[in-house]
């Protein structure tokens, strides 16, 4: 028997013992100043080896969907402008530069201050309508990783910048893939990491996120997807935020 | 075995009355309390979304077979070997044999428990490896040649002044007091690490069935490099990861974020469902996904305990433990510590050895009220404890509860025990606060009442007769 | 109504004041007290300890002496939680199961039977202090009792609450938590002491006097001036 089959084995054995349903326990949470009637008493425990129903499903397992999901996460307004908003109050406090712009020209220009302000000497990009616009406004070396851009060459950069599959409002997240983004390492490989998405991009919220990735490339998933939300930080010392930590330390994005 | 609960008790000691270390983690829990219950009450329902959650994991756990094939199925058909491992031992022999094989020489880690779990970093250091913890907080305790202090802040019991005087010593840096400085140093160096690596590997959060992909969330991006630059990864996980479908991330990713670290969600949350795909530039040639069992399918036995594995390690419960605030998380001896250890631990290892840590607890329930998939952690540890008695009773506890219980149940012995309480009490202060005292674990440090002049008994019988 | 009031070993045997002023304070609202003779203990050390089968020869006793009862009242939250929640447990697959959970469905803690039951939050009481109010674990955990106490003492004439830090979080007492892990209990307990004493209190309240014996056995060894109180005994005053 190979180790699969051990486990599996003993997975089945193991689940020939029913258990009561989940969540379904006395000590729940005291919520706060609320309760006023004492809690009802605990369902009877099934013990070790004390058989009762076989297990059945809880009556919501099948019916759990992400839009129910809805009903508890943080609330998203429905218009555009509700969602262009809060995704801006998300990136201020995440700490990531968000500028809703009005068409290419803009696009260049805005580039153009990002690069001398920062002052880019080289940058890294994938192949895109809006990309290879950017590219060409920024007139710099670069590093193109869906062709000749090895990873000695990549961490050269001074920028990585990248389209994007969504921004999601209620997280202030981008949504980027192997395939949308070029690839794992560009959006996270050099310092500054610079998105260009598109207003139809601007989805509400992670179920909607979940769906269009389904719908996007369910018959063929790329193999890395990643929500990315502010710039790289971390906390591990005394609890104080510090950003840049191994990711990029700033993130741009830049909306048409 | 006795050993280790001495080894505890020693510790806790220690720890108890370092005013210095409750200070550090007093402050550091009451910074993550404040942006908890920021992200909480963004939620519009946090209660119900835990029990969502619950109801999640349950299906999960309770269909496990299922949910697994169906896991490795969608994985292998993208070209990612999946390896199964029923004990530690084995996880270790599947990951140097993929090493061996690739001939590799260095191997950088984002941070997986489940590694530690099975001593992975001591064989491969052992074997001459170079590992490289690539997490901040896994970094700074492995240059310290300690364990991870809590599974979601490794380094949460040091100063920025330890920190540095650490680098200066183990990397040669300047000593600097500004965390910002300190990051920027330990980035450098694993800079280097990333692009040289031979081997990535990583563990993960989730295991999601539907589509074959592993989620892993974090902040500093560590783990995103780890599994984009080097040509071989490998992520180790439990089995118990599984999650059935892709849209339950939209609940679980800020659930996790919001108990784990106080955040609506956290910085990166990624999925990985193969090796580089015809198309894609960059990402490993090779991709090993380990499924580690090490008796986590006897834990699934347990009918009351299988919820325990619906445990997403946020860490919460480490977080609101007043146990774990004070004695600290080396104090445990364990992988996993905290109330989700104390719970697991007899079942991954020994009851016998490790039910001392189930009785290291006032079964206050702040564990329990907190998790976010509703696991009925104190309870558990009550299991744990009658479960432990059974197996071993101590004929000592078992005659004194006994003796007690003859005592409260029997009016005349009762009464009797309550003078000969009384004469003691007046010979007490005599022996007080001394090794001769019997109630030498109470007043070593408290102060005890006396017996009341007249008990309510004797109150009650008085005022009846009148 | 009658009402059976439980009182535990050690409110009986270290602080019959909790007992005698909730016998005041329910005679006072016209009703008839019951206590049973024969108990005294709800078998919960026992229990903790893992040792199901000697807490069940005591618990057993609990459960024959109050079936009769109309309504059963219990001097504490550790000891509430005990007899409402942990006795179906611990009776589960027994011939008992069907009692302990008749007996829950009629116990009420002290704070909750007021303020619930009876729906009394004024018992014209005066208490001119300055308090801050410390809930036990498994009152308020188990039993879900936070409001009932607050909403009883808001109504306590003269009587200054201020609220601690951290007021739910556990004094360290646990039972026999207490003698097996002393250093952990004490720790947890000065915690708790500091956290109140940041409040300028005078008192701490709870509705647990083995919470209150833990942090008064404290407070007595630091010397402070700080006193603990049963919410019972601030109700009775007048």
């Amino acid at each position: 028997m190979t180790e699969k089959e051990k486990i599996l084995g003993r997975i089945r054995e193991a689940l020939t013992v029913p258990v009561r349903l989940a969540g379904a326990h006395h000590g729940e949470t005291a919520i706060r100043g609320a309760v006023e009637t004492p809690r009802p008493t605990s369902p009877t425990l099934v013990g070790r080896g004390v058989p009762t129903a076989p297990v059945t499903d809880p009556p919501n397992a099948n019916a759990y969907s992400s839009s129910r999901a809805r009903a508890w996460l943080p609330v998203v307004g429905e218009s555009f402008d509700a969602r262009l908003s809060l995704f801006k109050k998300n990136s201020i406090e995440l700490k990531a530069a968000f500028h809703v712009l009005n068409d290419r020209h803009e696009l260049a220009t805005s580039l153009c201050s990002l690069r001398d302000e920062e002052k880019w000497k080289k940058i890294g990009f994938h192949s895109g309508e809006l990309t290879n616009e950017a590219v060409h406004a920024l007139n710099l070396p670069s590093c193109r990783t869906d062709q000749s851009c090895n990873v000695a060459d990549l961490e050269s950069c001074d920028a990585g910048i990248t389209e994007c599959d969504a921004l999601v409002a209620q997280t202030g997240s981008v949504l980027v893939t192997a395939r949308s983004a070029g690839g794992r390492a560009l959006s996270v490989l050099p310092p500054h990491h610079v998105v260009l998405a598109r207003r139809e991009e601007l989805i509400a919220d992670l179920p909607e996120a979940f769906a269009l990735l389904k719908t996007k490339y369910g018959a063929n998933y790329p193999s890395f997807i990643s929500f990315i939300t502010g710039p790289s930080r971390t906390g591990d010392i005394e609890r104080i935020l510090v950003l840049g930590a191994h990711g990029p330390k700033k993130l741009t994005i830049f909306l048409l | 075995m006795k050993a280790f609960a001495e080894q505890f008790k020693q510790r806790a000691w220690r720890v108890t009355r370092d005013l210095r270390h409750r200070e550090i983690i007093q402050t550091a829990l009451r910074k993550y309390e404040v942006v908890r219950d920021k992200s909480k009450a963004a939620f519009q329902d946090w209660q119900a979304a835990r029990q969502a959650a619950s109801e999640t994991k349950w299906e999960a756990i309770n269909h496990l077979d299922k949910y697994l094939l169906e896991f490795v199925e969608k994985l292998e058909a993208r070209g990612t070997k999946v390896h199964w491992a029923s004990t530690a031992k084995q996880a270790r022999d599947i990951i140097f044999g993929v090493i061996r094989e690739k001939k590799a020489r260095s191997i950088i880690k984002s941070k997986a428990m489940t590694s530690e779990e099975i001593h992975l970093n001591e064989a491969l250091e052992e074997a001459g490896f170079d590992v490289v913890e690539s997490d901040l907080g896994e970094f700074i305790v492995q240059l310290k040649k300690e364990a991870p202090y809590h599974i979601v802040f490794p380094a949460m019991h040091l100063t920025r002044g330890e920190i540095s005087e650490l680098f200066a010593r183990e990397l040669g840096s300047a000593p600097t007091d500004n965390p910002e400085d300190l990051t920027m140093i330990a980035r450098r160096v694993l800079r280097r690490k990333y692009i040289t690596a031979d081997i990535g590997l990583t563990g993960a959060n989730f295991a999601i069935a539907e589509t074959g992909m592993i989620s892993i969330t974090e902040n500093e991006g560590n783990a995103r490099l780890t599994a984009a630059l080097p040509k071989t990864l490998i992520s180790l996980l439990g089995i118990e990861k599984v999650l059935p479908r892709l849209e339950d991330l939209a609940l679980f990713l800020p659930m996790l974020a919001t108990a784990g670290t106080g955040q609506p969600l956290t910085c990166y949350n990624s999925l990985y469902g193969g090796p580089r795909q015809p198309g894609e530039t960059d990402g490993p040639e090779e991709y090993h996904v380990v499924l580690l069992d090490n008796r986590r399918t006897e834990l699934l036995a347990d009918a009351e305990q299988r919820d325990a594995l619906h445990c997403i390690r946020c860490g919460a419960c480490l977080n609101v433990c007043p146990i774990f605030r004070n004695v600290g998380g080396h104090t445990y001896g364990t992988t996993y510590s905290g109330p989700i250890g104390s719970v697991i631990t007899p079942h991954l290892r020994e009851l016998q050895d490790w039910k001392h840590l189930s009785y290291a607890s006032s079964l206050c329930g702040a564990c329990t009220e907190t998790c976010p998939v509703k696991i009925d952690l104190h309870h558990h540890l009550l299991q744990n404890r009658r479960n432990a008695a059974k197996q071993k009773p101590s004929a000592l506890e078992k005659f004194a509860f006994k003796l007690f219980g003859f005592l409260v149940n029997h009016p005349a012995a009762y009464a009797f025990t309550k003078g000969a309480g009384r004469l003691a009490q007046k010979l007490h202060p005599l022996v007080k606060g001394t090794r001769l005292d019997p109630a030498y674990s109470w007043t070593k440090t408290r102060d005890l009442p006396p017996i009341a002049k007249q008990t309510f008994r004797e109150y009650w019988k008085s005022r009846n007769t009148r | 109504m009658r009402v059976t009031l439980f009182i535990p070993c050690f409110v009986d045997l270290m602080f019959p004041s909790v007992g005698i002023s909730m016998v005041k304070i329910l005679e006072r609202l016209g009703h008839q007290i019951h206590c049973p003779e024969n108990i005294t203990c709800c078998g919960q050390p026992a229990f903790n300890s893992g040792y199901w089968e000697e807490s069940r020869d005591v618990a057993v006793k609990v459960l024959d002496a109050l079936t009769d009862s109309e309504v059963v009242v219990i001097a504490s939250g550790s000891c509430g939680a005990m007899l409402k929640v942990f006795y179906s447990e611990l009776f589960a697959g027994t011939e008992y199961a069907q009692a302990a959970k008749l007996l829950a469905a009629k116990c009420y803690e002290f704070s909750d039977f007021l303020v619930t039951k009876l729906g009394v939050t004024d018992l014209g009481a005066r208490f001119p202090a300055k308090v801050t109010f410390h809930d036990g674990c498994h009152g308020l955990r188990e039993l879900g009792n936070k409001r009932p106490a607050r909403d009883l003492l808001a109504k306590v004439r003269d009587l200054e609450l201020v609220e601690m830090r951290d007021a739910e979080v556990c004094c360290g007492f646990g039972g026999t938590f207490a003698a097996k892990f002393p250093m952990i209990s004490t720790a947890m307990g000065e915690v708790k002491c500091a956290s109140a004493l940041e409040t300028g209190a005078d008192y701490i309240v709870s509705n647990d006097s083995s919470c209150l014996m833990h942090v008064q056995g404290l407070l007595s060894r630091q010397g402070s001036e700080v006193k603990t109180i049963h919410l019972a005994e601030i109700l009775a005053q007048s």
